[in-house]
């Protein structure tokens, strides 16, 4: 009960970060908080199974799913605070309110009596317990889920497949084009600068150095400089140094 | 006013007849020919056009051959037994009540029936030469069939319905014969104006049906009349003065009596025939024929008299200032037939003496029209008499003609019309001083304006329009004029030994002896007087001055006032037709304004708020999923509310 | 150990997750928002088998959240497939059905 009481504060505030979050990955992030609180609460409850599956497939597989897609759609991507629809956040405040205070209300005027336990169901242990009646009652509705899961992953990869409408660019269509890019926009004709002979890292946030020593901007992904975690070269230098003349 | 008392219960006769037995069949026929003939004339269409008009002077000369049949034989008969029933087939039943179409053959009927043929059979031989030229002759046949009949099976009807069956039917033979020249606007409107006003005598006619089958349980003449003693003075007289509304719409008396003049716009013989000698006098028939409801209640017969009083000398009032011949003799005929209505009202003294004028009248008022349609056929159609004058010696067999008929409308011995309308005035006398003095008074008028008519059209000078050539109509008109002045002139035999009076007392009772302050003699003297008086004042007035051939515009009230037929239509049109209008367009508007409005508004109402609610999808779907758990909340709200209440 | 705490955090977090679903814009959160949900509801299935002395609520509890994956993979792949052609993964784009 202990348990309870210290996780359920900690799960109402991240679900109410998840609804006021700005980024998408916060959300998530709040959302794994979230799950891996009821994780607890499910092996609190004599439901140890639960637990593992809890963790391994919703937090592990499932949140994932969404970091993946969150990369993919844009991890710029953030709600403005402005609402759209007219008096649409206070009646949605109202209603969720007068939603929740009624669930809320009315499950706590019903009395469940003193609950019954597990200790009996799980007396072989919860897992064999959990295996005899998937197996054995429940057989049928699982094996029509794994029907489901299948038939989940073939659509995903229709939905996501796209058919190459143009042929492929050959090699020598792609050089041709550079070329052509370079004559008409003054495009750099070359690959993007490499670290160079004094690099000391090839990390993704050091920028190349060019021969007067500023650094490159090609050669850094434009979302770290965005977020300002590129490494400055004044830095380098001063590593450079270190490693020269440490070395006489 | 004190009228003959009535109280004698045995005075009012009942209807009980026998069967015809084998003169059903002629009495079939009888109406039978002319329906025939209007059906085939007029389904017949233009193959008929040769001989149309031929068949249908056949068909009514074949039933005037039938009805002298009928009468012989009933002459022939028993006073007690000269009332036979045909039985046809039931119209309809409802419940007890039942109508047939049983025809019912009287002393009464018979009169009528001979003078229905009789003078429609002379008239229909005129029409063949007076409509010679008209490409639509044989439809007018056909209309003059249709009227014969319906005209028949309203004077044979045994009870009420089927008196009301022939009464619509001789109204739409009057509107299609008025209306006959359909290219002229002004004959449409007249023959509009004669069925509306008809119509509103109907409705008398069809509530004092109904009140008689509410009262006695049955329309049967037979019934009725068996049963009328017992019936109480209140409904009586209510039926009575329903049947009189009846009797004015188509009979034209006041208040119902404007289209008349107007329905001369009809061919002559049109005129000569239903406006003059028969269907006109079917309110008279009406009223004798209900003498059995009449007789026994005073102020329905008081009322009947008040309105014979006005007519008779409105009519002759309206007679004395028209210029067209034909509405002088249109208004000559409302004036006479107030005559009869007059005597009709008086109770049994005067049954008798108004279906004797009313057979005189017939006679001589059809000679005269059809001696007018002569005359016009000379002058070129044309009917003012401003521009006859001196025809005695252009059409001298028309004139002959028209002078007996003249002499007789005007009273002088030994014309018919001299015993018929002598009778009514002393009944009337013997009656009531006022009433009598009404009878005498027009009887001036009438000799007053009848001689102004006769100095106009046939002495006087002449005044011609240029291009006129007056001549005498062929024979075909003329020998119908012949046999109608014969007529005229014989009519007064009826009165022989009382015969017409004595003929109809199993119809209409005893004849009450009127007991008059002087002696007959004097009377007919008085009369015969003032008949003069008024000869005399046209011949210094009209005859010795010369006549305008404009109408002079200068002049008193009184001529004023008769032009405008004593403002007739201008009473309808005031406090009937423009209060109507004004209703209809109140209506209109409340029509458009209100009911429309209610349901337009109704519809607009539903239109403005579903645009307000449509406003609710807004396509987005968080507003749809906040609708979704709004939803949600309120089940939640009512399951926790059933489950703890 | 008292069912009805449980219950009502389930509850609580049941309507966070609705209010999320609501108010969001981005597609991925709504998303989340009703995993939300879904785990509310596996809490209140997995405390009620413990009430009731059997398995059966952890069994279900275990099919919803195999359902809630396959239904992941699809939903995710539909947001990324529209988010190809709209460039913009905000759920008030699909806006047309209005009158």
């Amino acid at each position: 009960m202990v348990a309870f009481w210290i996780l359920a504060p900690v799960m109402v505030a991240a679900a109410l970060g998840l609804l006021f979050a700005r980024k998408a990955v916060h959300a998530a992030l709040l959302l794994a908080v979230v799950m891996i609180s009821l994780a607890v609460l499910y092996a609190v409850q004599d439901a140890p199974f639960l637990f593992a599956v809890q963790i391994i497939v919703y937090t592990g597989a499932i949140l994932m799913l969404f970091l993946f897609v969150i990369m993919l759609v844009g991890v710029d991507a953030s709600d403005s605070i402005v609402e759209t629809i007219r008096g649409h956040r206070a009646a949605s405040i109202l209603v969720g309110l007068v939603f929740g205070l009624t669930l809320v209300l009315g499950v706590a005027q019903v009395s469940f009596g003193a609950p019954l336990g597990l200790d009996e169901a799980n007396s072989e242990g919860n897992i064999p317990a959990v295996a005899k009646i998937l197996f054995t009652r429940y057989v049928f509705a699982f094996e029509i889920t794994s029907a489901l899961l299948i038939t989940a992953a073939l659509g995903a990869m229709v939905l996501a497949h796209r058919e190459r409408l143009t042929p492929k660019p050959t090699q020598a269509q792609l050089a041709a084009q550079r070329v052509r890019d370079y004559a008409e926009h003054g495009k750099h004709l070359g690959p993007l600068p490499p670290p160079g002979v004094f690099a000391r890292h090839n990390a993704v946030d050091t920028p190349a150095l060019l021969p007067d020593g500023t650094a490159a901007e090609a050669s850094i992904s434009r979302v770290l400089a965005a977020r300002g975690t590129v490494k400055s070269a004044p830095e380098l230098a001063e590593d450079v140094k270190a490693l020269t003349e440490g070395d006489d | 006013m004190s009228l003959t008392p009535l109280h004698d219960a045995a005075a009012v006769p009942a209807v009980h007849p026998t069967d015809a037995g084998s003169l059903g069949v002629l009495l079939l026929l009888v109406i039978g020919l002319p329906a025939l003939g209007a059906a085939v004339l007029l389904l017949g269409g233009r193959r008929t056009d040769k001989w149309g008009h031929l068949l249908g002077c056949a068909t009514v000369i074949g039933s005037l051959v039938l009805s002298l049949v009928l009468f012989f034989d009933l002459l022939g008969k028993d006073a007690g037994e000269r009332q036979l029933t045909q039985d046809t087939w039931t119209w309809f039943t409802a419940g007890s009540y039942k109508v047939t179409f049983d025809l019912l053959y009287d002393p009464l009927s018979a009169v009528f029936l001979l003078l229905i043929t009789g003078v429609g059979s002379l008239i229909h031989v005129y029409s063949v030469g007076y409509m010679a030229h008209d490409e639509r002759r044989r439809r007018f046949f056909g209309y003059l069939n249709l009227f014969v009949a319906a005209m028949l099976v309203l004077v044979l009807a045994g009870d009420y319905v089927g008196v009301f069956l022939g009464w619509e039917g001789v109204g739409l033979a009057s509107y299609l014969l008025i209306g006959f020249w359909q290219h002229k606007p002004s004959a449409a409107a007249a023959a509009k104006k004669a069925f509306v006003i008809n119509r509103v005598g109907d409705i008398g006619l069809s509530l004092g049906a109904a009140l008689i089958f509410v009262t006695f349980g049955s329309t049967s003449f037979t019934v009725v009349s068996a049963a009328s003693e017992h019936a109480g003075d209140g409904v009586l007289t209510a039926i009575g003065l329903l049947l009189l509304l009846a009797a004015c719409g188509k009979s034209a008396q006041f208040p119902l009596q404007t289209w008349l003049l107007d329905a001369m716009e009809g061919p002559t013989p049109v005129s000569a025939l239903i406006h003059a000698a028969t269907m006109v006098t079917a309110g008279v028939y009406l009223i004798v024929r209900s003498n059995f409801i009449f007789s026994l209640t005073e102020d329905a017969r008081t009322a009947v008299i008040v309105v014979g009083c006005i007519t008779l000398l409105m009519g002759a009032i309206i007679g004395c200032a028209k210029d067209d011949i034909k509405k002088a003799l249109a208004g000559s005929t409302m004036s006479q037939i107030g005559y009869m209505v007059l005597a009709a009202g008086l109770g049994p003294a005067g049954y008798a003496f108004a279906i004797f004028h009313l057979l005189t009248h017939g006679a001589f008022k059809a000679n005269m029209f059809l001696g007018a349609g002569s005359v016009m056929h000379g002058m070129d159609d044309d009917v003012n008499m401003r521009h006859y004058g001196a025809l005695q010696k252009a059409m001298p067999l028309t004139f002959a003609t028209f002078a007996v008929g003249y002499l007789a409308i005007i009273g002088v011995p030994p014309f018919a019309g001299f015993w018929s309308k002598d009778k009514i005035i002393e009944s009337a006398f013997a009656d009531n001083f006022v009433v009598g003095l009404c009878a005498l008074v027009g009887a001036g008028v009438t000799a007053f304006y009848m001689s102004r008519l006769m100095l106009l059209t046939f002495f006087t000078k002449k005044r011609w329009e240029k291009g006129v050539h007056p001549h005498e109509s062929p024979n075909v008109m003329t020998w119908p004029l012949i046999g109608l002045a014969v007529l005229s002139a014989a009519g007064g035999l009826l009165l022989v030994n009382d015969w017409i009076v004595d003929w109809l007392t199993p119809v209409v009772g005893e004849h009450a002896e009127e007991h008059l302050s002087v002696s007959p003699l004097v009377m007919s003297l008085i009369a015969l007087l003032v008949v003069a008086l008024g000869v005399l004042v046209a011949w210094v007035f009209v005859g010795q001055r010369d006549v305008p051939r404009e109408a002079p515009v200068k002049v008193s009230f009184v001529t004023r006032a008769a032009r405008a037929e004593l403002y007739g239509d201008a009473f309808n049109e005031e406090v009937i037709v423009k209060p109507g209008w004004s209703g209809v367009r109140g209506l209109a508007v409340f029509d458009r304004g209100f009911v429309d409005g209610i349901v337009e508004g109704t519809a607009a109402s539903f239109a403005g708020i579903s645009s307000r609610f449509r406003l609710a999808q807004n396509g987005f779907v968080r507003s749809y999923a906040l609708a979704l758990l709004a939803g949600a909340a309120m089940v939640l709200l009512a399951l926790l509310a059933v489950n703890f209440s | 150990m008292d069912v009805t705490p449980f219950i009502v955090l389930s509850a609580i977090l049941f309507t966070i997750g609705c209010v999320g679903v609501l108010t969001r814009r981005n597609a991925i959160v709504v998303f989340m928002c009703v995993e939300l949900m879904l785990n509310a509801s596996n809490l209140a299935l997995v405390t009620f088998s413990r009430a009731n002395g059997n398995l059966e609520g952890q069994i279900a509890a275990f099919f919803v959240m195999v359902v809630a994956a396959a239904e992941v993979v699809v939903g995710l792949a539909i947001i990324m497939t529209i988010f190809r052609t709209r460039r913009s993964a905000s759920v008030d784009d699909a806006s047309l059905l209005k009158y």
